[in-house]
């Protein structure tokens, strides 16, 4: 693990069955170069609860993964609907998620507080109708 | 006890075995809200859902669950199956309410 590694992925704005890939992936890398099983598992739920996010609310986006030695960036970028008021987006229970979603078992309104709960840093930035990027830091010592 | 164990001992169908031989069931968490068992279900436990769909098998994987049982008789279809054993995760399935099956683990394990 001397070298960053960067990792790019297209999220697919359709098709929230297939999202978690992302997620997945990035999990495998880590495995294979040695992270800890704790990093591993907070990355891992904190990518694909932004990835979701992105499928369910923004139509897609981009993410990018770096991984350092000592921290995970992840920056998932979206040029979707944007998110008119951060804090309360934040709050537990909050979720303006469309009904065909609930009915699989999304929209508790608790994905970006998990995002903030595992992960070590975490910056929404946002403007309505342009766009969404989250980025989330997780350090691996 | 592993979830095949926990799987014999309550008569539970054991859909996919994936990692239940493996895996020690040390918990129960009851909830059908994907985000909710992300915060919150630990590493280990056994999760009873009636939320049957793929996206409950990745969420099992990242919340890192010994098994997944599908409680209150839900029908689970091919996808979730073919996902299960893809991705190694011990897939169980019963007729039980969730708070019975629940409480009859919890008992089993001695939690
Ligand atoms: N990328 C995004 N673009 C636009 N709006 C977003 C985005 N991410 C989140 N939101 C808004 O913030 C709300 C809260 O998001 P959060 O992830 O906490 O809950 P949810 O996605 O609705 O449900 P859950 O994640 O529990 O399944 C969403 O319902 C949506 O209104
Ligand atoms: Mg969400």
């Amino acid at each position: 693990m001397n070298d960053a590694l960067h990792l790019h992925y297209f999220v697919d704005g359709d098709d929230f069955t297939r999202a978690g890939e992302a997620s997945a992936n990035v999990k495998k890398t880590l495995r294979q170069i040695g992270v800890s099983p704790d990093a591993i598992r907070r990355v891992a739920i904190v990518l694909y609860e932004g990835e979701i996010n992105m499928v369910i609310h923004a139509n897609g986006g981009v993410i990018d993964v770096d991984i350092a030695p000592d921290q995970i960036t992840m920056v998932l970028k979206d040029t979707g609907k944007g998110i008119a008021d951060i804090e309360l987006a934040m709050k537990e229970g909050y979720s303006t998620a469309p009904e065909e979603v609930r009915s699989l078992g999304f929209g508790a309104g608790m994905g970006l507080s998990n995002m903030k709960k595992y992960s070590d840093e975490m910056k929404i930035e946002s403007t309505v109708n342009v766009g969404t990027t989250v980025t989330m830091k997780v350090n691996l010592s | 006890m592993t979830p095949i164990q926990l799987a014999e001992a309550l008569d539970l169908k054991i859909i996919s075995r994936g990692d239940g031989d493996e895996r020690t069931a040390d918990g129960v968490f009851c909830c059908d809200l994907l985000s909710i068992v992300m915060g919150k279900a630990k590493a280990g436990a056994v999760w009873i859902t009636v939320m049957c769909n793929i996206n409950t098998i990745a969420v099992a994987v990242l919340a890192d669950v010994s098994c997944v049982i599908i409680s209150e008789g839900y029908a689970v279809d091919e996808d979730m199956v073919k996902k299960a054993e893809e991705q190694g995760v011990c897939l169980l399935q019963s007729s039980l309410p969730t708070f019975e099956l629940g409480l009859a683990i919890h008992n089993l394990l001695q939690l």
